[in-house]
């Protein structure tokens, strides 16, 4: 339709520039967190994260010159860099705060005591003096320099690595996967069983049994919260492992069962009803034919539940405890953001370890997602 | 025992479990209870198939019953009772009441009609505008993949990725919040803090939560605008229409039952919204909605009544959702 009437080019502009727009907007706020997490927290502080991918010019904080005096020609001499690694260069340079950027980079600065220094543009500098300098304080540099872009990994070795207030986000990940992989493979059986009768199997009672998980599909889980901890407490399996994986079957079952019910309907009659007169039972029947024939929504509601699973943070926190062996990721960067609101660079990388994993499924399995998705919505 | 080794114990008895759950009550139910021999063979068969479909259902229900139905009967009685020492006393309304006395719950109610209004209806019509612009790009399954990526991401992760967006510097200093840097580079005086503003803040929490259901919304919504017959767009550039009017008066009215059903799923999930709020403001600045109150009731202090009459507050709103579905499951059904 679009060269029709002659109108393509400009229409198929705006479609483009509004697409690009669009795209940008949803994707900036993923990305500066993304980026920000390879910087570290000064750099996170000082400047906005857009500017951490462009040469910036800015004034460094003060370094002091140091290094080995060595005698030469009647002075003494020290020379070095104040740069520990290079890349960045001098446009100006004082030393003192009140004229930070008294000096070009090259030109001879003269001190008190009749000390002369030279700043190179690489950082480079050569102090120069009549008497010893030992024992004396030496001068501050006072540079503004630009310096490339800069990255570190440096804070996702904090985060994994070293606890921080006595819980490192590794043990949280690893919690957080023990959480995740049984809440999602233990419903798959028992709602493939279920959805398989009510989709092929006829007995009184069925219409109002699928009328029933569409109800359910809805009910909020706030309302599970209290009585169930209560159960579980009652049995003893309150804050525990054991629990939470009971609960997230539990909470999953609905979506499970409607959307294994709708694929498994659409399932070719033939084929079930031909086994059924070769004498296959239904058992059988269930197993060799339906349950393969039904990978894609048995892999579509398995993604649904991983990532529900894995992101979910109320159902952590009644169900399940918050020590150190307990505590899920999703719970910890809530406790992070309480204590460390202002730690950037520790809040953007535990965000993103987090994110992570997710991310990746979601990308890998993206057509299940969209497949689970277009047959879970209730028609 | 390490939580690992438990899990994957878990998983082996879960799922085994499963299977000789299912393969020995069939085997009991066609070999012990009903065998399909002797004089009353026909009548056995029959009856084992009779029973077989309660045996496939069992632990599904179980699971419902205990875990989803359980509940709601449970939490209407909890709100109808209080606790006095160790026992529990039938108070009637009182937990109703003494809600309906706390201006933090007038608070929760009016933050979430304003979700209930605003967030379908942005996330909708992103989802409506990203799905009709990449419908027919090159490049439009990565625009879509793009928008669709937030669904993926946490609630909580969300609220950290928006929180540094509406981070605040004090004023001179560079602003490390993008939209704060925006804002002076507009010509704002005083960088904002945005979450503290009270009413308006309410619109950067649900910015978020747009932000994670838009994709969903266009996922679906494009499926629906591929499906729609092309006769009647052909026909309607024949007789002279526009791509305003293309959009607007054929695509829209075809697919609207498709916007009714994204409406609502996103009206549930907003009923829902818990986490955002929890991680970014924790209800203050009048940020408060009905799901965090409630757990506000429940965890902190401590009052199981008042909680489960919030619960069931949250239960009422989505109730007429939850009729309008069964009713039209059970439509399709016949």
């Amino acid at each position: 339709m679009d060269n029709i009437a002659g109108k393509k080019s400009g229409l198929s502009w705006a479609v483009q520039l509004s697409t690009l727009a669009l795209v940008v907007l949803w994707v900036l706020p993923t990305f500066g967190l993304f980026v920000s997490s390879f910087r570290t927290g000064d750099q996170i502080s000082s400047t906005g994260w857009w500017r951490a991918l462009t040469t910036q010019e800015q004034q460094m904080s003060p370094i002091r010159i140091a290094g080995e005096e060595v005698e030469r020609d009647g002075a003494f001499v020290i020379d070095g860099n104040l740069f520990s690694s290079g890349g960045a260069e001098i446009s100006a340079w004082g030393t003192s705060s009140r004229e930070p950027t008294a000096y070009e980079p090259g030109t001879t600065a003269t001190l008190e005591d009749g000390m002369t220094l030279v700043v190179q543009p690489d950082g480079r500098f050569v102090l120069t003096s009549p008497v010893t300098t030992e024992g004396m304080r030496l001068p501050r540099v006072f540079a503004t320099a630009s310096t490339p872009p800069e990255f570190t990994l440096q804070n996702y070795g904090n985060v994994l690595f070293n606890p921080l207030a006595g819980q490192s986000i590794g043990q949280a990940f690893l919690n957080t996967l023990t959480v995740a992989i049984p809440s999602t493979i233990i419903p798959i059986l028992i709602a493939a069983f279920a959805a398989y009768a009510l989709a092929w199997m006829e007995f009184p009672g069925r219409a109002l049994l699928v009328a029933g998980v569409v109800g359910l599909l809805v009910v909020p889980l706030q309302l599970a919260l209290i009585p169930l901890l209560q159960l579980h407490n009652a049995i003893g399996i309150g804050k525990s492992y054991l629990g939470i994986w009971l609960a997230h079957t539990g909470f999953g079952m609905p979506l499970a069962i409607y959307l294994l019910r709708n694929y498994m309907v659409g399932l070719p009659r033939d084929i079930i009803e031909n086994a059924r007169v070769d004498g296959a039972t239904e058992f059988q029947i269930f197993i060799k034919i339906i349950l393969p024939l039904s990978f894609p929504a048995l892999a579509s509601f398995a993604i649904f539940q991983f990532l529900w699973t894995w992101n979910d943070l109320l159902v952590a926190l009644v169900f399940l405890g918050t020590s150190n062996e307990q505590q899920v990721l999703t719970a910890n960067l809530v406790n992070l953001l309480g204590s460390r609101g202002g730690d950037w660079e520790i809040l953007a990388t535990s965000a993103f370890v987090s994110i992570a994993v997710p991310l990746v499924v979601f990308f890998a399995l993206q057509r299940f997602l969209v497949r689970g998705l277009l047959a879970g919505s209730v028609k | 025992m390490n939580p690992a080794l438990q899990a994957l114990i878990t998983i082996a008895i879960g799922v085994g479990g499963c299977v000789l759950y299912f393969w020995l009550s069939n085997i009991v139910l066609d070999k012990v209870l009903f065998p399909a021999r002797g004089p009353q063979a026909g009548r056995n068969i029959n009856r084992a198939n009779l029973i077989r479909p309660w045996l496939f259902l069992l632990p599904a229900l179980v699971a419902l019953g205990l875990y989803l139905a359980y509940p709601v009967f449970a939490t209407l009685w909890l709100s109808l009772h209080r606790e006095v020492g160790t026992t529990r006393e039938f108070v009637g309304f009182a937990n109703y009441s003494q809600m309906m006395g706390e201006g933090k719950f007038w608070e929760s109610i009016r933050n979430n009609m304003l979700w209930l209004v605003v967030v379908p209806a942005a996330a909708t019509a992103f989802g409506l505008l990203a799905a009709q612009l990449t419908d027919r790009l090159r490049w439009g399954n990565f625009a879509k993949s793009m928008i669709f990526m937030p669904m993926a991401i946490s609630f909580v992760g969300a609220s950290v990725i928006w929180k540094l967006i509406y981070d605040a510097r004090p004023a001179g200093q560079d602003q490390i919040g993008i939209l704060n840097a925006i804002y002076i580079a507009l010509g704002g005086s005083e960088p904002q803090q945005w979450l503290q503003i009270p009413f308006w803040n309410n619109f950067f929490l649900m910015a978020v939560l747009v932000w994670i259901q838009a994709g969903f919304a266009m996922v679906i919504l494009s499926a629906a605008l591929r499906a729609i017959p092309e006769e009647t767009i052909e026909a309607a550039i024949l007789d002279g229409a526009g791509p305003f009017q293309i959009f607007f008066k054929i695509k829209v009215p075809q697919i609207m039952s498709t916007i009714v059903v994204v409406w609502t799923t996103i009206t549930i999930t907003v009923l829902k919204v818990f986490d955002i709020v929890l991680a970014m403001t924790n209800g203050q600045w009048e940020t408060q909605v009905l799901a965090n109150y409630m757990y506000d009731k429940f965890f902190r202090a401590f009052d199981v009544g008042v909680g489960s009459a919030a619960a069931m507050v949250i239960m009422l709103l989505v109730s007429p959702i939850l009729v309008w579905n069964v009713y039209n499951a059970r439509k399709e059904m016949r």
